[in-house]
């Protein structure tokens, strides 16, 4: 049984991209912690930034996407779309789960404490229950193009959620406004921090393309093997 | 236009006759919506916490969990005897299905949270005279958004295997903004405060519910057809 070499290359063609990233990552770490300054007021803790910061870029990135490729599904009935969305998906949840972690470990020793009921923390603890509902749809749905067009449906649902969530918890922490909110772009920040955190934005964007290709590659050699059994 | 209210209407009455007639899916939501009431009543030192501070808390939290148990049944209905490829097959629009069961599941949650709000008033010992309008206000506005998702994610759910689980699971990410308004809203409306104070609230739901109604009735063939 001969399901063809589809996706092959993609798989290949990821795995590149991938190991070049992390090793990019590394050197954004190198970039972080010898020629970056210590920030005068967060210490070391602060360096978790060029991680977490990143990270969410990458998990917004990939879920945006999911949403606007969910449209184009529903309009086009493309399964390459709607595997490429399931793909995003799974790459964008592991960016959110660094996310979700690295945010707490800093939080601890600034904020002192894990967890607070912020706007970004709580829209990106929905985020990660809305697409980790998306993947349980989809591992619960037999029939492939019910499976395609129900995940659509959640994505552009969840995509629509979120200016929703972000103003009714913004408006329900009002009463207690957050002293300290990261600001990526504040304009103080030292030109040394700014060039790291580039860097490190744009070697997280290379990790997601290269994890969304390799996940692609699979879905696609899955796809046509399916199809093949599907037929002999 | 008529051609869709009319077939909506027919559907959602279908759904409500089946209902009345078996009265296990209405009861058994009421119940459970009742239950949670005490667990809630039991689950905190009466002497700590005043009733009013938790009640609109409980009320919310004890409608959502009613709401998810009422439209968990929406689609089963249909599985029975092939009746959902029926309704596919009749000559009526995706949007006059979806409104239908919309129209039905309203009139079903509507029914659980009408039982559920005088035995709340009962066990909560909440005075609720003035703000009544108010509060049936913001009910509708909160079910209304809460049931135009859950009407489309009880129809998806229904094709999975663990259906009861998935609803809950998919279903609560969305709640929780409408949840936030409306129990932000109750809380200015129980403490005497002025319309002004949460009509912001009300136009979050308002908008909600226009947004997700619409894009809800827009995707809703991709849940039904084949």
């Amino acid at each position: 049984m001969n399901a063809g070499t589809r996706g092959r290359g993609a798989i290949r063609g990821g795995l590149a991209v991938s190991a070049i990233g992390l090793l990019a990552l590394a050197g954004v770490y190198v970039l972080a912690l010898k020629h970056t300054p210590v920030e005068i007021r967060q210490g070391l803790a602060q360096k978790i930034f060029y991680l977490h910061a990143p990270a969410a870029w990458s998990a917004l990135l990939a879920f945006g996407l999911v949403g606007m490729v969910s449209v184009l599904y529903l309009w086009l009935q493309d399964p390459r779309l709607d595997l490429f969305a399931a793909s995003s998906v799974e790459v964008g949840l592991a960016f959110c789960l660094v996310m979700l972690t690295t945010g707490p470990i800093w939080a601890k020793p600034i904020w002192g404490t894990w967890w607070t009921w912020d706007p970004r923390l709580t829209l990106t603890l929905l985020l990660f229950f809305i697409f980790l509902g998306y993947l349980a749809l989809r591992a619960a749905l037999t029939d492939r193009s019910e499976r395609a067009r129900f995940s659509a449906v959640i994505g552009i649902m969840g995509l629509l959620l979120v200016p929703f969530i972000h103003i009714s918890v913004y408006l329900f922490r009002t009463m207690h406004p957050m002293p300290i909110l990261m600001k990526p772009s504040k304009p103080s920040l030292p030109p040394e921090m700014l060039k790291t955190l580039l860097c490190s934005f744009g070697v997280a964007t290379l990790l997601y393309i290269g994890f969304v290709m390799v996940r692609y590659g699979l879905a696609i050699r899955q796809f046509d093997r399916e199809e093949a059994q599907h037929e002999s | 236009m008529s051609d869709t209210l009319r077939a909506a209407l027919a559907l959602a009455g279908k759904d409500l006759r089946l209902e009345f007639r078996s009265k296990t899916g209405i009861i058994s939501a009421a119940m459970f919506a009742a239950l949670v009431l005490i667990i809630f009543n039991f689950s905190r030192d009466p002497t700590t916490v005043s009733n009013l501070d938790l009640a609109p808390s409980v009320l919310w939290a004890t409608f959502t969990f009613g709401a998810m148990v009422a439209l968990n049944r929406a689609f089963h209905l249909e599985r029975e005897n092939a009746a959902f490829d029926g309704l596919r097959l009749a000559p009526i629009s995706r949007e006059a299905i979806y409104l239908g069961k919309l129209l039905a599941n309203l009139v079903f949650v509507s029914l659980v949270e009408a039982v559920t709000l005088p035995l709340f008033i009962l066990f909560f010992d909440v005075d609720l005279s003035g703000a009544l309008p108010g509060i049936l206000l913001i009910t509708l506005l909160a079910t209304i958004g809460f049931v135009g998702v859950g009407t489309v994610f009880s129809a998806m759910v229904v094709r999975t295997r663990f259906a009861e689980l998935m609803l809950p699971v998919l279903l609560l990410p969305f709640m929780v903004p409408p949840l936030i308004g409306a129990a932000m809203a109750t809380t200015r409306l129980l403490a005497g405060r002025p319309l002004s104070d949460f009509a912001g609230w009300l136009r979050f739901l308002a908008v909600y519910d226009l947004v997700f109604l619409t894009l809800s009735a827009l995707v809703f063939w991709a849940v039904v057809d084949e």
